[in-house]
């Protein structure tokens, strides 16, 4: 049986390599949860000013969604483009690509083997939260959880994807990691990582919708917490990314190999 | 001193040199920022829907500490953030050697070496939105109060230095501090909004514990005309106070110092 073109077996070194490898890095690991507070701090700061009725939510559904917000961020957050930049300017990428194997896929394992180690810090985090505002402890069903879970995953899909498009643009300029910006910018704003899409004025949010962002966070999020929300148009929307962004990551990564210069090497 | 002048006169115009060669970053920051910027008032306008104020904030006067926000970011990308993140890369390398071999002082070396131009566009928009949002909320500007202001953005910044380099000169044990600091920077983000928005215990918090006030909230409070004496004076005590302990810290950190390469 094979994935994605990958037989069981090498998945299975490619994920316990990297699980391995990131074990040694926990410290660090759990510095990079941490520095995920940003939800936090705008709960404090829309439950605080009372605005949340104005959108519909009073402080637990706000204490919820933004501990929803926190764990599908934990999940989802991608950094392939700066492994992949260091990568190649330090001419790492050569033996990659001699490889029988996609080098996108190692940086997938490592992503996911994090994750892993991530686990624990997040779960963490969150009884810490559930501490200090006990009024806000809930438990998602289990088929909450499931879903919850899938969009996560597909949202981790929709940031990886978006970011090795840009990664793919490092054989083209040596500094593609200052393009990724131009990527964490909108997403910051737009994903509801800062506040619910429910408080954006119509206009603005039918603007958001047709980006990518929404669904990184918002949508998953939001299921999670169990704020209604149209889960089929969502998932609707997330399958429809990855099948434009999967083709678009090959093509562009196809033209860039050709161009491939082996710095360092 | 004057030997200091003229290092950075150097550094910086070498820096400008090295940096011509990359226009398109010049320009992809700058469509960052005023992404960001856009962004940024943007939620804040989130908070004053139905004649709301933020923690009592009116809308201008919470715009001016957008501003100095803004100002604040320009300066630690177009300073903190070159210069600062390259410690670890002369810790790892073991070419921190030649650093310290040099004669001048390490510390003042590490911290202006390079000065990225691509922040300069914030640090002055930053400033724009300071005085134009002071404006527009009735502030009449007066020779104490500008004083004043500088005053309190010097506190503010010589705080914030002095947190990033502490952060920063702790790499000399734990070589990877990149999380270090992006945990900072997302501690720092609460700076965009005023300290008495927040709830008590974090107010606190960013009052001693981390000094996010003294970064943004007091500057703007300044330009308003607003700032009490005794919470200036105060500032001034903890920013020498920060100053100190980072020298002090960097002093004994060179004593663990055991040289990667050599």
């Amino acid at each position: 049986m094979r994935i994605f073109g990958l037989s069981i077996k090498v998945i299975k070194t490619l994920l316990t390599t990297q699980y391995a490898y990131m074990l040694e890095y926990r410290i660090e690991i759990a510095l990079w949860a941490l520095s995920g507070v940003l939800p936090f701090i705008m709960f404090s700061l829309w439950s605080q000013n009372d605005v949340g009725n104005s959108f519909g939510l009073n402080d637990i559904g706000l204490a919820r969604y933004f501990l929803s917000a926190f764990l599908v961020r934990q999940f989802s957050v991608v950094w392939v483009v700066f492994s992949f930049e260091e990568d190649s300017l330090s001419g790492r990428l050569s033996p990659y690509l001699l490889q029988p194997l996609h080098p996108l896929f190692r940086y997938v394992a490592s992503h996911l083997a994090e994750q892993a180690t991530r686990l624990p810090f997040a779960i963490a985090i969150a009884i810490t939260f559930f501490i200090l505002n006990p009024s806000s402890f809930w438990l998602p069903s289990i088929p909450q959880l499931f879903l919850a879970y899938l969009s996560t995953h597909f949202a981790f899909t929709i940031a990886f994807l978006l970011q090795s498009l840009v990664a793919a643009l490092c054989f083209w300029t040596e500094k593609s990691s200052a393009l990724e910006r131009l990527i964490f910018v909108p997403y910051l704003f737009l994903s509801g990582l800062l506040v619910p899409l429910s408080a954006f004025p119509s206009n603005v949010l039918k603007v958001a919708m047709l980006t990518p962002f929404p669904y990184l966070i918002n949508f998953p999020a939001k299921i999670l917490s169990g704020m209604p929300v149209d889960i089929f148009n969502g998932f609707l929307a997330q399958i429809l990314w990855i099948s434009i962004l999967v083709p678009s990551v090959n093509i562009l990564w196809k033209l860039g190999v050709k161009r491939y210069t082996a710095m360092g090497a | 001193m004057q030997r200091y002048f003229k290092t950075i006169r150097l550094f910086w115009s070498t820096a400008f040199a090295s940096q011509l060669e990359y226009q398109l970053n010049f320009l992809i920051e700058l469509l960052a920022m005023l992404g960001t910027l856009l962004g940024s008032v943007f939620i804040l306008s989130l908070f004053f829907t139905g004649g709301r104020q933020l923690g009592d904030w009116t809308w201008e006067s919470a715009l001016v500490i957008q501003g100095v926000y803004t100002f604040l970011d320009g300066l630690t990308n177009a300073l903190l953030r070159p210069n600062l993140t390259e410690i670890v890369n002369y810790v790892r390398e073991g070419t921190l050697d030649y650093v310290l071999l040099k004669p001048i002082d390490s510390q003042f070396w590490l911290s202006v070496k390079k000065f990225s131009f691509a922040g300069l566009p914030e640090i002055i928009l930053g400033l724009l939105i300071v005085f134009w949002a002071a404006i527009q909320s009735g502030s009449s500007f007066s020779i104490y109060s500008l004083f004043v202001f500088i005053i309190s953005l010097l506190i503010g910044f010589i705080i914030l230095y002095s947190v990033w380099f502490l952060i920063a000169a702790s790499s000399i044990w734990f070589v990877k501090t990149w999380n270090a600091t992006e945990v900072l920077r997302a501690l720092l983000a609460a700076g965009r909004y005023p300290i008495s928005a927040y709830p008590v215990v974090l107010r606190f918090i960013f009052t001693l514990v981390l000094p996010v006030a003294f970064l943004t909230t007091f500057p703007a409070e300044a330009i308003l005309g607003e700032l009490k004496f005794n919470i200036l004076f105060f500032g001034l005590i903890l920013s020498s106070l920060f100053f100190i302990f980072s020298r002090l810290f960097w002093k004994f950190a060179l004593k663990h110092y055991t040289s990667a390469s050599s």
